[in-house]
Protein backbone atom coordinates (compact mmCIF):
# COMPACT_ATOMS: atom_id res chain seq x y z
CA UNK A 1 0.00 0.00 0.00
CA UNK A 2 1.36 3.35 -0.92
CA UNK A 3 1.52 5.27 2.36
CA UNK A 4 1.05 8.54 0.51
CA UNK A 5 -2.26 7.47 -0.93
CA UNK A 6 -3.79 6.28 2.32
CA UNK A 7 -5.56 8.79 4.52
CA UNK A 8 -4.67 8.89 8.18
CA UNK A 9 -8.27 8.61 9.28
CA UNK A 10 -7.27 7.73 12.83
CA UNK A 11 -5.66 11.14 13.15
CA UNK A 12 -8.75 12.87 11.79
CA UNK A 13 -10.85 11.01 14.30
CA UNK A 14 -8.42 11.77 17.17
CA UNK A 15 -8.48 15.52 16.49
CA UNK A 16 -12.22 15.58 15.89
CA UNK A 17 -12.87 13.79 19.15
CA UNK A 18 -10.69 16.18 21.13
CA UNK A 19 -12.52 19.13 19.58
CA UNK A 20 -15.91 17.70 20.42
CA UNK A 21 -14.75 16.84 23.93
CA UNK A 22 -13.77 20.47 24.43
CA UNK A 23 -17.30 21.56 23.56
CA UNK A 24 -18.76 19.24 26.16
CA UNK A 25 -16.19 20.32 28.72
CA UNK A 26 -17.14 23.94 28.20
CA UNK A 27 -20.82 23.23 27.79
CA UNK A 28 -21.77 26.41 29.59
CA UNK A 29 -19.86 28.60 27.21
CA UNK A 30 -20.48 26.72 24.00
CA UNK A 31 -24.12 25.65 24.35
CA UNK A 32 -25.95 27.29 27.20
CA UNK A 33 -24.81 30.86 26.66
CA UNK A 34 -25.97 31.03 23.01
CA UNK A 35 -29.32 29.56 24.07
CA UNK A 36 -29.70 32.25 26.72
CA UNK A 37 -28.75 35.03 24.36
CA UNK A 38 -31.18 33.72 21.73
CA UNK A 39 -33.95 33.65 24.30
CA UNK A 40 -33.10 37.25 25.18
CA UNK A 41 -33.41 38.26 21.53
CA UNK A 42 -36.85 36.71 21.45
CA UNK A 43 -37.95 38.43 24.60
CA UNK A 44 -36.67 41.82 23.43
CA UNK A 45 -37.20 41.76 19.65
CA UNK A 46 -39.84 39.10 19.38
CA UNK A 47 -42.18 40.03 22.20
CA UNK A 48 -41.42 43.51 23.48
CA UNK A 49 -40.62 45.30 20.23
CA UNK A 50 -41.86 42.72 17.76
CA UNK A 51 -45.42 42.93 18.97
CA UNK A 52 -45.51 46.52 17.68
CA UNK A 53 -44.04 45.60 14.28
CA UNK A 54 -46.27 44.53 11.45
CA UNK A 55 -45.86 41.24 9.71
CA UNK A 56 -43.07 41.14 7.14
CA UNK A 57 -43.86 39.31 3.91
CA UNK A 58 -46.83 37.83 5.72
CA UNK A 59 -44.70 36.36 8.48
CA UNK A 60 -44.98 37.43 12.10
CA UNK A 61 -41.93 39.40 13.21
CA UNK A 62 -40.96 36.86 15.86
CA UNK A 63 -40.88 34.05 13.30
CA UNK A 64 -39.24 36.31 10.70
CA UNK A 65 -36.10 36.82 12.79
CA UNK A 66 -35.51 33.10 13.54
CA UNK A 67 -33.41 32.30 10.43
CA UNK A 68 -31.40 35.50 10.95
CA UNK A 69 -30.77 34.65 14.59
CA UNK A 70 -29.64 31.15 13.66
CA UNK A 71 -27.30 32.61 11.04
CA UNK A 72 -25.97 35.12 13.56
CA UNK A 73 -24.98 32.33 15.93
CA UNK A 74 -23.85 30.04 13.16
CA UNK A 75 -21.45 32.62 11.76
CA UNK A 76 -19.99 33.82 15.04
CA UNK A 77 -19.76 30.37 16.61
CA UNK A 78 -18.26 28.71 13.53
CA UNK A 79 -15.61 31.38 13.39
CA UNK A 80 -14.85 31.37 17.10
CA UNK A 81 -14.84 27.56 17.38
CA UNK A 82 -12.50 27.02 14.48
CA UNK A 83 -10.23 29.98 15.10
CA UNK A 84 -9.79 29.09 18.76
CA UNK A 85 -9.25 25.40 18.00
CA UNK A 86 -6.19 26.10 15.86
CA UNK A 87 -5.01 29.25 17.65
CA UNK A 88 -4.88 27.66 21.09
CA UNK A 89 -2.31 24.94 20.26
CA UNK A 90 -0.31 27.60 18.43
CA UNK A 91 -0.45 29.78 21.52
CA UNK A 92 0.58 27.12 24.06
CA UNK A 93 2.99 25.45 21.62
CA UNK A 94 1.34 22.05 21.56
CA UNK A 95 0.93 22.45 17.79
CA UNK A 96 4.38 20.86 17.46
CA UNK A 97 2.70 17.50 17.77
CA UNK A 98 0.26 18.12 14.96
CA UNK A 99 3.03 19.39 12.69
CA UNK A 100 5.30 16.45 13.45
CA UNK A 101 2.56 13.87 12.94
CA UNK A 102 2.04 11.97 9.69
CA UNK A 103 -1.03 14.04 8.93
CA UNK A 104 -1.82 15.79 5.65
CA UNK A 105 -3.18 19.31 5.46
CA UNK A 106 -6.42 17.96 4.09
CA UNK A 107 -6.80 15.77 7.16
CA UNK A 108 -6.05 18.67 9.50
CA UNK A 109 -8.72 20.73 7.75
CA UNK A 110 -11.31 17.97 7.77
CA UNK A 111 -10.75 17.36 11.46
CA UNK A 112 -10.71 20.95 12.70
CA UNK A 113 -13.29 22.40 10.35
CA UNK A 114 -15.44 19.30 10.74
CA UNK A 115 -15.30 19.66 14.52
CA UNK A 116 -16.11 23.37 14.48
CA UNK A 117 -18.88 22.97 11.92
CA UNK A 118 -20.45 20.08 13.83
CA UNK A 119 -20.56 22.17 16.97
CA UNK A 120 -22.18 25.15 15.28
CA UNK A 121 -24.70 22.97 13.46
CA UNK A 122 -25.71 21.39 16.77
CA UNK A 123 -25.94 24.89 18.18
CA UNK A 124 -28.07 26.09 15.27
CA UNK A 125 -30.48 23.22 15.83
CA UNK A 126 -30.64 23.99 19.56
CA UNK A 127 -31.50 27.60 18.73
CA UNK A 128 -34.13 26.38 16.31
CA UNK A 129 -35.58 24.24 19.08
CA UNK A 130 -35.49 27.16 21.51
CA UNK A 131 -37.18 29.42 18.95
CA UNK A 132 -39.93 26.87 18.43
CA UNK A 133 -40.89 27.41 22.08
CA UNK A 134 -41.51 31.12 21.43
CA UNK A 135 -42.96 31.38 17.93
CA UNK A 136 -44.77 29.16 15.44
CA UNK A 137 -42.26 27.95 12.85
CA UNK A 138 -42.55 26.31 9.48
CA UNK A 139 -39.82 25.01 7.21
CA UNK A 140 -40.93 24.88 3.59
CA UNK A 141 -37.73 23.55 2.12
CA UNK A 142 -36.10 21.29 4.73
CA UNK A 143 -33.46 20.00 2.33
CA UNK A 144 -32.30 23.51 1.48
CA UNK A 145 -32.53 24.55 5.10
CA UNK A 146 -30.07 21.79 6.03
CA UNK A 147 -27.96 22.53 2.96
CA UNK A 148 -27.61 26.22 3.87
CA UNK A 149 -26.98 25.31 7.49
CA UNK A 150 -24.17 22.89 6.66
CA UNK A 151 -22.70 25.01 3.90
CA UNK A 152 -22.59 28.12 6.08
CA UNK A 153 -21.16 26.24 9.06
CA UNK A 154 -18.40 24.71 6.94
CA UNK A 155 -17.61 27.94 5.10
CA UNK A 156 -17.34 30.05 8.23
CA UNK A 157 -15.45 27.36 10.12
CA UNK A 158 -12.92 27.49 7.29
CA UNK A 159 -12.91 31.27 7.59
CA UNK A 160 -12.35 30.93 11.35
CA UNK A 161 -9.54 28.46 10.75
CA UNK A 162 -7.83 31.05 8.54
CA UNK A 163 -8.22 33.71 11.22
CA UNK A 164 -6.83 31.32 13.83
CA UNK A 165 -3.73 30.71 11.74
CA UNK A 166 -3.31 34.37 10.88
CA UNK A 167 -3.78 35.68 14.43
CA UNK A 168 -0.68 36.26 16.50
CA UNK A 169 -2.49 37.53 19.58
CA UNK A 170 -5.79 36.94 21.31
CA UNK A 171 -6.73 40.46 20.35
CA UNK A 172 -6.32 39.73 16.66
CA UNK A 173 -8.33 36.57 17.17
CA UNK A 174 -11.29 38.66 18.34
CA UNK A 175 -10.75 41.46 15.87
CA UNK A 176 -12.30 40.08 12.71
CA UNK A 177 -15.39 38.55 14.34
CA UNK A 178 -16.01 41.67 16.39
CA UNK A 179 -15.28 44.40 13.88
CA UNK A 180 -16.39 42.77 10.67
CA UNK A 181 -18.58 39.73 11.07
CA UNK A 182 -20.91 40.93 13.83
CA UNK A 183 -21.70 44.28 12.13
CA UNK A 184 -22.18 42.58 8.77
CA UNK A 185 -24.57 40.12 10.35
CA UNK A 186 -26.61 42.77 12.11
CA UNK A 187 -26.70 44.86 8.94
CA UNK A 188 -27.35 41.80 6.80
CA UNK A 189 -31.07 41.60 7.41
CA UNK A 190 -31.18 39.43 10.52
CA UNK A 191 -33.84 41.65 12.03
CA UNK A 192 -35.40 43.26 8.98
CA UNK A 193 -36.07 42.75 5.32
CA UNK A 194 -33.72 44.80 3.18
CA UNK A 195 -36.78 45.97 1.26
CA UNK A 196 -37.57 48.08 4.31
CA UNK A 197 -34.43 50.16 3.70
CA UNK A 198 -34.40 53.42 1.71
CA UNK A 199 -33.06 53.11 -1.87
CA UNK A 200 -29.38 53.91 -1.51
CA UNK A 201 -28.95 51.78 1.61
CA UNK A 202 -30.61 48.89 -0.09
CA UNK A 203 -27.98 49.04 -2.83
CA UNK A 204 -25.12 49.33 -0.34
CA UNK A 205 -26.49 46.37 1.60
CA UNK A 206 -26.20 44.19 -1.49
CA UNK A 207 -22.43 44.35 -1.07
CA UNK A 208 -22.77 42.64 2.30
CA UNK A 209 -22.23 38.92 1.72
CA UNK A 210 -24.16 38.01 4.85
CA UNK A 211 -27.34 39.35 3.21
CA UNK A 212 -27.26 36.45 0.79
CA UNK A 213 -26.76 33.85 3.49
CA UNK A 214 -29.64 35.13 5.59
CA UNK A 215 -31.91 35.65 2.62
CA UNK A 216 -31.35 32.15 1.29
CA UNK A 217 -31.74 30.63 4.71
CA UNK A 218 -34.98 32.53 5.34
CA UNK A 219 -36.29 31.38 1.99
CA UNK A 220 -35.80 27.75 3.07
CA UNK A 221 -38.10 28.48 6.01
CA UNK A 222 -40.82 30.66 4.57
CA UNK A 223 -40.34 30.61 0.82
CA UNK A 224 -39.75 34.39 0.82
CA UNK A 225 -36.40 35.98 0.06
CA UNK A 226 -34.83 39.41 -0.35
CA UNK A 227 -32.67 38.22 -3.22
CA UNK A 228 -33.08 35.20 -5.44
CA UNK A 229 -32.12 31.85 -3.92
CA UNK A 230 -29.82 30.99 -6.78
CA UNK A 231 -27.80 34.15 -6.08
CA UNK A 232 -27.73 33.30 -2.37
CA UNK A 233 -26.41 29.83 -3.04
CA UNK A 234 -23.94 31.16 -5.59
CA UNK A 235 -22.56 33.76 -3.17
CA UNK A 236 -22.18 31.17 -0.42
CA UNK A 237 -20.29 28.88 -2.76
CA UNK A 238 -18.08 31.75 -3.91
CA UNK A 239 -17.14 32.54 -0.32
CA UNK A 240 -16.49 28.86 0.32
CA UNK A 241 -14.24 28.75 -2.74
CA UNK A 242 -12.34 31.85 -1.58
CA UNK A 243 -11.75 30.28 1.84
CA UNK A 244 -10.58 27.02 0.29
CA UNK A 245 -8.18 28.94 -1.94
CA UNK A 246 -6.72 30.85 1.03
CA UNK A 247 -6.34 27.66 3.06
CA UNK A 248 -4.64 25.94 0.14
CA UNK A 249 -2.23 28.85 -0.10
CA UNK A 250 -1.55 28.77 3.66
CA UNK A 251 -0.71 25.10 3.50
CA UNK A 252 1.41 25.38 0.39
CA UNK A 253 3.56 28.09 1.91
CA UNK A 254 3.48 26.95 5.53
CA UNK A 255 2.29 30.48 6.37
CA UNK A 256 2.55 31.08 10.13
CA UNK A 257 2.65 27.34 10.73
CA UNK A 258 5.99 25.98 9.59
CA UNK A 259 7.78 29.35 9.43
CA UNK B 1 22.23 0.73 5.28
CA UNK B 2 23.38 1.59 8.75
CA UNK B 3 22.28 5.19 9.09
CA UNK B 4 18.66 5.73 10.08
CA UNK B 5 18.66 9.48 9.56
CA UNK B 6 20.58 11.09 6.77
CA UNK B 7 20.80 14.87 6.61
CA UNK B 8 22.55 16.37 3.64
CA UNK B 9 23.09 19.95 2.65
CA UNK B 10 20.35 21.24 4.92
CA UNK B 11 20.21 24.99 5.39
CA UNK B 12 17.69 27.22 7.08
CA UNK B 13 17.30 30.94 6.67
CA UNK B 14 14.38 32.44 8.55
CA UNK B 15 12.17 35.11 7.01
CA UNK B 16 14.00 37.67 9.14
CA UNK B 17 17.16 36.82 7.19
CA UNK B 18 18.68 35.00 10.15
CA UNK B 19 20.75 32.08 8.94
CA UNK B 20 20.03 29.45 11.57
CA UNK B 21 21.70 26.55 9.76
CA UNK B 22 24.55 27.02 7.29
CA UNK B 23 24.97 23.62 5.71
CA UNK B 24 24.36 20.57 7.77
CA UNK B 25 25.52 17.11 6.76
CA UNK B 26 24.94 14.48 9.38
CA UNK B 27 24.19 10.78 9.56
CA UNK B 28 22.66 9.17 12.60
CA UNK B 29 23.39 5.48 12.94
CA UNK B 30 20.71 2.96 13.65
CA UNK B 31 20.32 2.19 17.33
CA UNK B 32 22.79 4.71 18.66
CA UNK B 33 22.44 7.44 21.23
CA UNK B 34 23.61 10.61 19.58
CA UNK B 35 24.14 13.77 21.56
CA UNK B 36 23.94 17.08 19.77
CA UNK B 37 25.82 19.60 21.81
CA UNK B 38 25.89 23.31 21.37
CA UNK B 39 25.38 26.58 23.14
CA UNK B 40 22.01 28.32 23.15
CA UNK B 41 21.04 29.54 19.71
CA UNK B 42 23.48 27.25 17.92
CA UNK B 43 20.74 25.69 15.78
CA UNK B 44 20.03 22.47 17.69
CA UNK B 45 16.29 22.94 17.92
CA UNK B 46 16.01 24.24 14.36
CA UNK B 47 17.75 21.13 13.07
CA UNK B 48 15.50 18.81 15.06
CA UNK B 49 12.42 20.76 14.02
CA UNK B 50 13.34 20.34 10.37
CA UNK B 51 13.79 16.59 10.68
CA UNK B 52 10.47 16.28 12.53
CA UNK B 53 8.55 18.41 10.03
CA UNK B 54 7.83 21.40 12.25
CA UNK B 55 9.99 23.86 10.36
CA UNK B 56 10.45 23.96 6.59
CA UNK B 57 14.05 23.72 5.46
CA UNK B 58 15.44 26.24 3.00
CA UNK B 59 17.39 23.62 1.08
CA UNK B 60 18.86 20.15 1.36
CA UNK B 61 17.40 16.70 1.91
CA UNK B 62 16.63 14.59 4.93
CA UNK B 63 15.68 10.93 4.91
CA UNK B 64 14.44 8.85 7.81
CA UNK B 65 14.96 5.14 7.27
CA UNK B 66 15.17 5.90 3.56
CA UNK B 67 11.96 7.95 3.46
CA UNK B 68 12.31 11.53 2.27
CA UNK B 69 10.77 13.88 4.83
CA UNK B 70 9.15 15.90 2.07
CA UNK B 71 7.92 13.48 -0.54
CA UNK B 72 7.28 10.63 1.83
CA UNK B 73 6.48 12.55 5.00
CA UNK B 74 3.94 10.08 6.32
CA UNK B 75 6.37 7.19 6.42
CA UNK B 76 9.18 9.39 7.72
CA UNK B 77 7.22 11.09 10.48
CA UNK B 78 5.48 7.96 11.70
CA UNK B 79 8.89 6.61 12.72
CA UNK B 80 9.73 9.62 14.86
CA UNK B 81 8.79 10.57 18.38
CA UNK B 82 9.61 14.08 19.54
CA UNK B 83 9.89 15.45 23.04
CA UNK B 84 10.30 19.20 22.69
CA UNK B 85 12.07 21.43 25.10
CA UNK B 86 9.06 23.42 26.27
CA UNK B 87 6.33 21.83 28.34
CA UNK B 88 3.46 22.26 25.92
CA UNK B 89 0.42 20.15 26.66
CA UNK B 90 -3.26 20.86 26.38
CA UNK B 91 -3.74 21.63 30.05
CA UNK B 92 -7.37 20.53 30.21
CA UNK B 93 -6.92 17.05 28.82
CA UNK B 94 -6.40 14.05 31.07
CA UNK B 95 -3.13 12.11 30.94
CA UNK B 96 -4.92 9.10 29.49
CA UNK B 97 -6.74 11.10 26.81
CA UNK B 98 -3.70 13.01 25.68
CA UNK B 99 -1.53 9.90 25.36
CA UNK B 100 -4.18 8.12 23.31
CA UNK B 101 -4.68 11.24 21.22
CA UNK B 102 -1.00 11.21 20.32
CA UNK B 103 -1.19 7.59 19.26
CA UNK B 104 -4.21 8.31 17.08
CA UNK B 105 -2.54 11.32 15.53
CA UNK B 106 0.26 9.06 14.35
CA UNK B 107 -2.24 6.71 12.75
CA UNK B 108 -1.85 3.81 15.14
CA UNK B 109 -4.80 1.69 16.23
CA UNK B 110 -5.70 2.17 19.90
CA UNK B 111 -3.78 -0.15 22.20
CA UNK B 112 -4.75 0.20 25.84
CA UNK B 113 -2.18 -2.29 27.09
CA UNK B 114 0.64 -0.45 25.41
CA UNK B 115 -0.54 2.93 26.64
CA UNK B 116 -0.73 1.50 30.16
CA UNK B 117 2.79 0.13 29.87
CA UNK B 118 4.15 3.49 28.72
CA UNK B 119 2.46 5.29 31.61
CA UNK B 120 3.62 2.70 34.13
CA UNK B 121 7.19 2.88 32.86
CA UNK B 122 7.12 6.62 33.41
CA UNK B 123 5.42 6.36 36.82
CA UNK B 124 2.34 8.16 35.54
CA UNK B 125 -0.18 5.36 35.77
CA UNK B 126 -1.79 6.54 38.99
CA UNK B 127 -2.19 9.97 37.38
CA UNK B 128 -3.93 8.70 34.27
CA UNK B 129 -7.22 10.44 35.05
CA UNK B 130 -5.61 13.67 36.22
CA UNK B 131 -5.74 16.73 34.02
CA UNK B 132 -2.38 17.84 32.70
CA UNK B 133 -2.73 21.19 34.42
CA UNK B 134 -2.62 19.51 37.85
CA UNK B 135 0.70 17.76 37.22
CA UNK B 136 4.04 18.90 38.59
CA UNK B 137 6.76 20.05 36.19
CA UNK B 138 8.56 16.72 36.35
CA UNK B 139 5.35 14.81 35.67
CA UNK B 140 4.52 17.07 32.73
CA UNK B 141 7.95 16.34 31.31
CA UNK B 142 7.31 12.61 31.69
CA UNK B 143 3.89 13.04 30.09
CA UNK B 144 5.53 14.66 27.08
CA UNK B 145 7.79 11.62 26.84
CA UNK B 146 4.80 9.29 27.18
CA UNK B 147 3.09 11.11 24.31
CA UNK B 148 6.18 10.74 22.14
CA UNK B 149 6.48 7.03 22.96
CA UNK B 150 2.76 6.32 22.58
CA UNK B 151 3.05 5.52 18.90
CA UNK B 152 6.08 3.25 19.25
CA UNK B 153 8.62 5.37 17.38
CA UNK B 154 11.89 3.94 16.08
CA UNK B 155 13.66 7.25 16.49
CA UNK B 156 13.25 9.43 19.56
CA UNK B 157 14.27 13.07 19.67
CA UNK B 158 14.79 14.54 23.10
CA UNK B 159 15.30 18.28 22.96
CA UNK B 160 16.97 19.37 26.18
CA UNK B 161 15.33 16.53 28.09
CA UNK B 162 16.67 17.37 31.50
CA UNK B 163 16.54 21.16 31.46
CA UNK B 164 15.14 22.15 34.82
CA UNK B 165 14.72 18.56 35.96
CA UNK B 166 15.74 17.35 39.40
CA UNK B 167 18.51 14.82 39.94
CA UNK B 168 16.27 11.86 40.61
CA UNK B 169 14.16 12.37 37.52
CA UNK B 170 17.30 12.88 35.49
CA UNK B 171 18.61 9.50 36.60
CA UNK B 172 15.25 7.89 35.78
CA UNK B 173 15.31 9.48 32.38
CA UNK B 174 18.77 8.26 31.59
CA UNK B 175 17.74 4.75 32.65
CA UNK B 176 14.71 4.98 30.39
CA UNK B 177 16.81 6.12 27.44
CA UNK B 178 19.12 3.16 27.91
CA UNK B 179 16.16 0.77 28.03
CA UNK B 180 14.82 2.23 24.81
CA UNK B 181 18.17 1.81 23.16
CA UNK B 182 18.16 -1.84 24.17
CA UNK B 183 14.85 -2.14 22.33
CA UNK B 184 16.58 -0.80 19.23
CA UNK B 185 15.27 2.76 19.36
CA UNK B 186 17.66 5.37 18.01
CA UNK B 187 17.92 8.35 20.32
CA UNK B 188 19.02 11.84 19.47
CA UNK B 189 19.27 14.25 22.33
CA UNK B 190 20.27 17.84 22.39
CA UNK B 191 21.75 19.31 25.46
CA UNK B 192 24.05 21.90 26.74
CA UNK B 193 24.70 19.82 29.83
CA UNK B 194 27.86 18.07 28.87
CA UNK B 195 27.51 15.55 31.65
CA UNK B 196 24.38 14.29 29.96
CA UNK B 197 26.22 13.56 26.75
CA UNK B 198 29.11 12.14 28.68
CA UNK B 199 26.86 9.80 30.65
CA UNK B 200 24.74 8.56 27.78
CA UNK B 201 25.93 9.20 24.28
CA UNK B 202 27.66 6.84 21.92
CA UNK B 203 28.56 9.66 19.61
CA UNK B 204 28.68 13.38 20.03
CA UNK B 205 28.10 16.12 17.48
CA UNK B 206 28.96 19.69 18.25
CA UNK B 207 27.00 22.44 16.58
CA UNK B 208 27.87 26.10 16.80
CA UNK B 209 26.48 29.06 14.89
CA UNK B 210 24.53 26.81 12.55
CA UNK B 211 27.42 24.55 11.64
CA UNK B 212 28.35 21.06 12.73
CA UNK B 213 31.94 21.55 13.76
CA UNK B 214 32.62 18.02 14.88
CA UNK B 215 31.11 14.53 15.00
CA UNK B 216 32.99 11.91 16.88
CA UNK B 217 32.56 8.80 19.00
CA UNK B 218 32.49 9.94 22.60
CA UNK B 219 35.47 7.81 23.58
CA UNK B 220 37.56 9.00 20.62
CA UNK B 221 36.59 12.56 21.33
CA UNK B 222 37.73 12.25 24.89
CA UNK B 223 40.91 10.59 23.78
CA UNK B 224 41.70 13.00 20.98
CA UNK B 225 40.78 16.23 22.53
CA UNK B 226 40.94 15.27 26.13
CA UNK B 227 43.62 16.86 28.24
CA UNK B 228 45.14 15.47 31.33
CA UNK B 229 46.02 17.49 34.30
CA UNK B 230 48.46 16.66 37.03
CA UNK B 231 48.41 18.62 40.25
CA UNK B 232 51.26 18.46 42.72
CA UNK B 233 50.95 19.48 46.35
CA UNK B 234 54.37 20.87 47.27
CA UNK B 235 56.06 20.30 50.60
CA UNK B 236 57.38 23.83 50.68
CA UNK B 237 55.81 26.77 48.82
CA UNK B 238 57.71 28.19 45.89
CA UNK B 239 57.96 31.86 45.10
CA UNK B 240 59.04 31.29 41.50
CA UNK B 241 59.62 28.39 39.15
CA UNK B 242 63.18 27.35 38.54
CA UNK B 243 64.39 28.06 34.99
CA UNK B 244 65.03 24.40 34.32
CA UNK B 245 61.28 23.72 34.36
CA UNK B 246 60.17 26.45 31.95
CA UNK B 247 59.62 24.03 29.06
CA UNK B 248 56.73 22.43 30.94
CA UNK B 249 54.66 25.64 31.14
CA UNK B 250 53.67 24.85 34.69
CA UNK B 251 51.15 26.88 36.61
CA UNK B 252 51.97 27.85 40.13
CA UNK B 253 49.12 28.58 42.51
CA UNK B 254 49.03 32.01 44.13
CA UNK B 255 50.13 30.69 47.52
CA UNK B 256 52.96 28.81 45.83
CA UNK B 257 51.84 25.50 47.32
CA UNK B 258 50.48 23.86 44.16
CA UNK B 259 51.88 23.10 40.75
CA UNK B 260 49.59 22.22 37.85
CA UNK B 261 50.77 20.57 34.67
CA UNK B 262 48.38 20.28 31.74
CA UNK B 263 49.22 17.93 28.88
CA UNK B 264 47.44 16.38 25.89
CA UNK B 265 47.35 12.66 25.38
CA UNK B 266 48.90 13.08 21.97
CA UNK B 267 50.89 16.19 22.49
CA UNK B 268 54.55 16.57 21.85
CA UNK B 269 55.01 17.98 25.28
CA UNK B 270 57.32 16.00 27.49
CA UNK B 271 55.69 13.35 29.62
CA UNK B 272 54.95 13.18 33.29
CA UNK B 273 57.91 10.96 34.05
CA UNK B 274 60.42 13.47 32.82
CA UNK B 275 58.72 16.26 34.74
CA UNK B 276 59.02 14.29 37.96
CA UNK B 277 62.67 13.58 37.25
CA UNK B 278 63.31 17.27 36.59
CA UNK B 279 61.44 18.29 39.74
CA UNK B 280 63.64 15.99 41.73
CA UNK B 281 66.75 17.41 40.10
CA UNK B 282 65.60 20.94 40.99
CA UNK B 283 65.13 19.86 44.58
CA UNK B 284 61.37 20.37 44.62
CA UNK B 285 59.56 17.83 46.77
CA UNK B 286 55.86 17.10 46.75
CA UNK B 287 53.50 15.60 49.29
CA UNK B 288 50.79 14.40 46.95
CA UNK B 289 49.94 14.10 43.28
CA UNK B 290 46.63 13.98 41.48
CA UNK B 291 45.79 13.43 37.80
CA UNK B 292 42.47 13.79 36.01
CA UNK B 293 41.02 13.61 32.51
CA UNK B 294 39.29 16.72 31.31
CA UNK B 295 35.54 16.37 30.98
CA UNK B 296 33.56 16.79 27.78
CA UNK B 297 32.61 20.18 29.10
CA UNK B 298 36.17 21.40 29.03
CA UNK B 299 36.69 19.85 25.60
CA UNK B 300 33.59 21.59 24.42
CA UNK B 301 34.57 24.98 25.76
CA UNK B 302 37.97 24.62 24.11
CA UNK B 303 36.40 23.70 20.80
CA UNK B 304 34.18 26.73 20.83
CA UNK B 305 37.11 28.94 21.73
CA UNK B 306 39.03 27.75 18.70
CA UNK B 307 36.17 28.85 16.46
CA UNK B 308 36.96 32.10 14.70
Amino acid sequence: MNPRAAMNLRAVWAIYRVEMARAFRTVLQSIISPVISTSLYFVVFGSAIGSRINEIDGISYGAFIVPGLMMLSLLTQSISNASFAIYFPKFVGSIYELLSAPVSYLEIIIAYVGGAATKSIILGLIILGTAALFVPLRIEHPFWMVAFLVLTAVTFSLFGFIIGIWAKTFEQLQLVPLLIVTPLTFLGGSFYSIHMLPGIWKTITLFNPVVYLISGFRWSFYGKADVSVGVSLGMTLVFLAVCIAIVAWIFRTGYRLRN
Amino acid sequence: MSSIISISGVTKTYATGFKALKEINLDIERGEIFALLGPNGAGKTTLISIVCGIVNRSSGTVTVDGHDIGKDYRAARSLIGLVPQELTIDAFETVWATVNYSRGLFGKAPNKDFAEKVLRDLSLWDKKDAKAITLSGGMKRRLMIAKALSHEPRVLFLDEPTAGVDVELRQDMWAMVRRLREDGVTIILTTHYIEEAEAMADRVGVINRGEIILVEGKAELMRKLGRKQMTLELRAPLTALPDGLSRYALELSSDGGQLTYTYDNQSDRPGVASLIRDLEAAGIQFRDLDTKNSSLEEIFVNLLRQEP
